[in-house]
């Protein structure tokens, strides 16, 4: 390689190289036009819709103006970010909007899978697919529809209410109450989601091998010991999976169910960065402030799945990318 | 068969028991406004807790006052519009997109399926999302509730996995014979991807009958918005006057409380009719999902 002599070569190897590619594309081209003209749409569809909005992030940086648009407002920086360290809200949405998702997080994770568990225990198979699709079926109810039930049976003389004076609560209608808040939030979530957020652990359960568990039966293993150490085993990869997932979402608390949900009343612990952005910028047409704030709220939401991920992939290899 | 233990048939009643008080927790929200919806207007009112059975009378005099409503019947009438079409619409994309992404032998296959994939993670948010529809002049338009968010990532991953499944050989051999891309699409690979086609047609549809917050923040115009609009202003911001006026005068107010329990149910009945049904597409969707997130 040294020598002069190699020189000539180098060229002509890169230049074979090009000529590769260059026939390559050509034959890409001649195979696989039509799937270029069906990828226009695509390209143009999420181009527009996904990555124009994307671009419209610079607005955090901006004093943004209508009048004078994205391209001509004046650059303040990271002001608007300054601005909201600074706001009185801050620690506020940060706390509720951490603890919502933590709470949330303790507190949802664990149902599918015991449900996914019992369900693998009966015996009958009509009485699972039965119970099974009586699951599903909050899932295909709309926020709005949950949240009206929800405000009704959480009025004073509601059920929830009721049962809430039963206990020695008689502070009245819980739904107007901010130390109620994160509790029927996270209830009622689990209620729509339980039955779906389970169907992946019911067929990660169906996929276990079933000589593990005559193995186990043959060496005494109980039903018990067999859940212990077949059951959860096999399932421990979806289980990883989902959990990283789901942190990866941490601070993505839904706005649509807060925003229908919260009032003045219970901002205290209800109010969440997102419904703060909705308010701020739909409300108060603040553009480029509640931009910043939304950009914050999804950075550290990807902080947190790309350390989840790698903390899990160090410890059992399983791992999203 | 193996015989069970004591222990095993104690935990299998205990084990039943708990299912069925869980199935009685999923389906007693429903059942409390279904009983509600056609409870006597005046017991209503004063009712407190769950309902079991109808208070008082039983009678349909809610139901009428809600489908005599324009505003109702209209937004009724508003949200098919929005499923079918963005439906069809999203739909239609997606397939293509999935047509695309699964090419095996397509050069530029990385960048396009990135280019997809990576709207899973990272978005631009609320406020741009806004200021796109608004600079197409979108705002306070049917195309503000059907074109933004009629293609998720999310789906056209599912549909992608499913189609790379489907054995080369089909295609190959069509493509030998001189079949075109359109033609291989839509005489191989539609004709045997029809759950999937199905299931993510279904995860579309669903979401548009259930959405209400692009409405909320795109729609002005009364006559346009969907069905959800128009129960969340009934049932939960309480600002029903159009229904107070449209009824029979003083005696109003006392419908109230029958008037939310009607819209919800009347709202609720087409997904609560077509859900059995389709629910074994929808565990279909949610597993291939799994496999490939």
């Amino acid at each position: 390689m040294q020598s002069t002599g190699s020189a000539p070569n180098i060229v002509t190897s890169a230049e074979r190289i090009r000529a590769r590619r260059k026939k390559a594309i050509r034959r890409d081209l001649r195979l696989n036009w039509a799937v270029y003209v069906m990828a226009i749409p695509v390209v143009v569809y999420f181009f527009i819709f996904y990555y124009i909005p994307m671009g419209g992030i610079v607005m955090a940086f901006e004093n943004f103006k209508i009048r004078k648009g994205i391209l001509g407002s004046e650059w303040i920086w990271f002001q608007n970010f300054i601005d909201f360290f600074n706001s009185v809200y801050f620690w506020r949405l940060i706390r509720n909007t951490i603890l919502i998702s933590v709470y949330g997080l303790i507190y949802s994770f664990p149902f599918p899978i015991i449900f996914a568990l019992c369900l693998n225990e009966v015996r009958s198979r009509k009485f699972k697919k039965v119970t099974q699709t009586i699951s599903y079926m909050p899932y295909f109810i709309s926020i709005v529809v949950v949240v009206s039930i929800l405000n009704d049976f959480c009025k004073s003389g509601g059920i929830l209410t009721q049962i809430a004076a039963l206990f020695g609560d008689t502070k009245g209608a819980l739904i107007s109450r901010p130390e109620w808040f994160r509790s029927l939030y996270i209830g009622s979530n689990i209620w729509q989601h339980l039955g779906y957020n389970s169907i992946i652990y019911i067929s990660a359960l169906a996929s276990v091998d079933q000589e593990l568990y005559e193995a186990a039966y043959i060496d005494g293993a109980g039903r018990w010991r067999q859940t212990l150490h077949v059951t959860i085993p096999g399932i421990l990869p979806t289980i990883v999976i989902l959990l990283i997932m789901r942190l990866g979402q941490m601070m993505n608390v839904g706005y649509e169910k807060t925003i229908l949900m919260y009032s003045p009343a219970t901002y205290e612990t209800a109010d969440i960065i997102s419904s703060y952005v909705y308010r701020v910028g739909i409300g108060d047409a603040n553009y480029s402030y509640s931009t910043a704030v939304d950009l914050f709220n999804s950075i550290i939401n990807f902080l947190i799945l790309y350390v989840a991920n790698r903390v899990s992939r160090s410890l059992s290899d399983i791992s999203l990318w | 068969m193996i015989k069970r233990t004591s222990g095993q048939k104690a935990f299998a009643v205990f084990n039943t028991l708990h299912l069925l008080l869980l199935s009685f927790i999923f389906i007693i929200p429903i059942w409390h406004v279904a009983m509600g919806s056609i409870s006597d207007p005046m017991k209503l009112s004063a009712a407190t807790g769950l309902f079991f059975v109808p208070a008082g009378q039983t009678t349909l005099g809610g139901y009428r006052l809600v489908l005599q409503n324009p505003s109702i019947v209209r937004s009724y009438l508003n949200t098919f519009i929005y499923v079918i079409s963005a439906t069809a619409f999203g739909t239609v994309l997606n397939i293509l997109a999935a047509y695309v992404t699964s090419r095996k032998d397509l050069r530029y296959k990385g960048p396009l399926v990135l280019m997809i994939a990576f709207t899973m993670i990272f978005r631009g948010g609320l406020i741009p999302g806004y200021m796109l529809v608004k600079n197409l002049g979108w705002l306070d338009t049917r195309w503000s509730l059907i074109i933004p968010g009629a293609v998720y990532a999310y789906n056209v991953i599912i549909m992608r996995t499913s189609f790379a499944a489907i054995p080369d050989g089909l295609s190959e051999a069509a493509f030998i014979d001189g079949a075109s891309h359109f033609r291989i699409l839509t005489s191989i690979i539609l004709p045997v991807s029809k759950s999937i086609i199905a299931v993510v047609a279904l995860f579309y549809g669903i979401q548009h009958w259930n959405a209400w917050f692009n409405a909320a923040i795109y729609l002005k115009n009364r006559n346009l918005y969907p069905l959800q609009l128009t129960l969340r202003e009934i049932v939960l911001l309480g600002t029903e006057q159009s229904i107070v006026a449209d009824a029979d005068g003083q005696d109003v107010m006392i419908y109230r409380p029958l008037i939310k329990y009607c819209t919800i149910m009347v709202s609720i009945i087409p997904m609560m009719l077509v859900y059995p049904f389709v629910q074994k597409y929808f565990v279909t969707g949610v597993m291939i999902g799994s496999i490939k997130g």
